[in-house]
């Protein structure tokens, strides 16, 4: 193959690991911007959702569309409901603090590592995609569900977008962002969008792993990439700027795809992190926060 | 309508308010007075739940509002201007003041009326609420609590930092909340900022009550102020 369409190609895997790494960092990022809580299990809840999917996936039996559709359903909720009720026996009784609840989140990353490993097992399973159609290029064929894992993911972060500035809880969950004593002066029952925030921000991270399954398969230890790729792109784009998140997102995960193509994944991941390094050092900030944190 | 009896409240191990005990009738300006440090503010956010009381009760018609939780409180119609303005820096003036409304469900009435109080803003509603001046805050701070259509009102330190037009402007709006039959406790440093609008004065000092003067006495008799001030 010419440069030209293997480029081509390495752009369309980049686009790929792009997507699915911005729904999970969006889910990493709305937890630490709302709530200030950095969140070390998020890979385990990315996990957790991929496992689930494949549950629901084999129990659903029929058609494979089904069952994907399914678990794109009730992963995220199932992962976000595990995730609400951490937060309510965990952090909440930690009283958010940030260091206590680096520890906390390091704990529930092995509680539900292990809890998998013991009920799942250490298979890597797969799902079935919902759909398997190729689409040919003149150099090569390409699977159209990589086509819709984009899509879907575009569709999801401009939900979550319209979610954050259209609607109310998005109103409520800016303004305990901004100040949650004042906004307990105001009525916002802040424990409540706590819970929410850090169920939503794993339920993310649950989509992005059943978009990605048909892809990666399931396995009990899938959480660690997804994890420093998310805290890769938080900390380029700037600790809870949901924009800035996406677009380091795009950033790192299309350059990850290219360099993994042209040379190897792991020479993507160490200048993925030599960049992080970079960025705290000349702007810690991040490319898009705001200075005052 | 509102009473403190003997509370206590600090923040974590440290104890501030050493029994404060206050009563605000509804159509009375109760102003507190003491010196920086003395525990103004934090009664406010003993009133408001933001701090744990740990003795005494906070009664509002008869309900111990220290044994319901914060988010709770301000639904009694409470409304509350904190010091420093406290606005939500990153949302419109439109959203700012939406905060407000939803705590007791009011709709477009509450608002514009709040808003013809203060035309400025209804300027400025798309505008962040970060990069309004100084007054502009205020209003703004005072226009979200009065969404809440108040019973009663905390405000603290209102006219800290504001041009002699915007005290007026605020206490012009203190006054008439006050003729509408709103509870008022109002905290200020400067004694002639209040004098002339408040009913009684309570002063207190390290956390405890000292005097509560009728402020007409304060009014009279200047050198009282003093004495209570030691200044
Ligand atoms: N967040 C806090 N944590 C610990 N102590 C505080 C805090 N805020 C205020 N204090 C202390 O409580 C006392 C009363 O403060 P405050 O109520 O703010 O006084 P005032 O409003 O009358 O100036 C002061 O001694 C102050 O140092
Ligand atoms: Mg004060």
């Amino acid at each position: 193959m010419d440069f030209g369409p293997y480029l081509f190609l390495a752009s369309l895997e980049g686009a790929v690991t792009a997507a699915v790494l911005a729904l999970t960092a969006v889910g990493l990022s709305l937890v630490f911007g709302v709530m200030r809580v950095v969140n070390v299990a998020h890979g385990e809840f990315f996990m957790l959702g991929a496992v689930v999917a494949w549950w629901v996936a084999s129990y659903a039996g029929g058609h494979p569309a089904i069952g994907f559709a399914l678990a794109l359903l009730i992963a995220p909720i199932v992962t976000g409901a595990v995730a609400a009720v951490a937060d309510f026996l965990v952090l909440k009784r930690l009283d958010y603090d940030p260091e206590r609840t680096i520890v906390a989140t390091i704990g529930l990353l092995y509680i539900i590592q292990q809890t998998v490993l013991m009920t799942y097992g250490p298979e890597a399973r797969p799902v079935e995609a919902p759909f398997n159609v190729r689409i040919y290029f003149p150099w090569f064929g390409y699977s159209t569900y990589k086509f819709f894992v984009i899509g879907a993911a575009v569709a999801i972060l401009l939900g979550v977008w319209l979610l954050m500035t259209r609607t109310r809880f998005g109103l409520v969950m800016r303004a305990t962002q901004l100040d949650r004593e004042t906004a307990l002066a105001f009525a916002i029952p802040v424990d409540r969008v706590y819970a929410l925030v850090f169920g939503l921000g794993a339920a993310l991270a649950a989509l992005a792993a059943v978009l990605i399954v048909p892809i990666q398969q399931a396995h009990y230890l899938m959480g660690g990439d997804p994890l420093l790729l998310s805290f890769i792109v938080v900390i380029i784009g700037g600790l809870g700027s949901l924009a800035g998140t996406i677009v380091a997102a795009v950033l790192v995960g299309m350059s990850d795809g290219i360099i993994s193509v042209f040379f190897s994944p792991t020479l993507a991941k160490i200048i993925a992190t030599l960049l992080v390094a970079l960025v705290l050092v000349f702007r810690p900030q991040g490319l898009f926060g705001k200075r005052a944190l | 309508m509102l009473k403190l009896r003997d509370i206590q409240a600090g923040y974590g191990e440290a104890t501030v308010l050493h029994g404060i005990s206050l009563e605000v009738a509804a159509g009375e300006i109760l102003c507190l007075l003491g010196r920086n440090g003395a525990g103004k503010t934090t009664t406010m956010k003993a009133i408001m739940g933001l701090i744990p009381v740990t003795a005494g009760a906070v009664l509002l018609d008869g309900e111990n509002l220290a044994q319901i939780a914060a988010h709770e409180i301000p639904k009694r119609a409470i409304g509350y201007i904190p010091q420093g303005r406290r606005l939500f820096a990153e949302l419109t003036v439109a959203e700012n003041l939406e905060i407000g409304l939803m705590v007791r469900g009011h709709g477009s009435a509450t608002r514009e009326k709040v808003l013809d109080m203060f035309p400025r803003l209804r300027e400025r509603l798309r505008q962040r609420a970060g990069t309004l001046s100084g007054g502009e805050q205020q209003m703004l701070a005072t226009a979200r609590a009065l969404c809440i259509e108040p019973r009663v009102l905390l405000l603290d330190e209102p006219t800290e930092g504001l041009q002699p037009s915007m005290i007026a402007l605020i206490r012009d709006v203190i006054v008439y909340l006050r003729e509408q039959g709103v509870a008022i406790l109002l905290v200020e440093q400067r004694v002639d900022a209040v004098l002339s609008i408040a009913d009684r004065v309570a002063f207190i000092e390290n956390g405890r009550n000292r005097d509560t003067v009728d402020a007409a006495a304060l009014r009279a008799d200047h050198s009282l102020v003093a004495r209570y001030l030691g200044v």
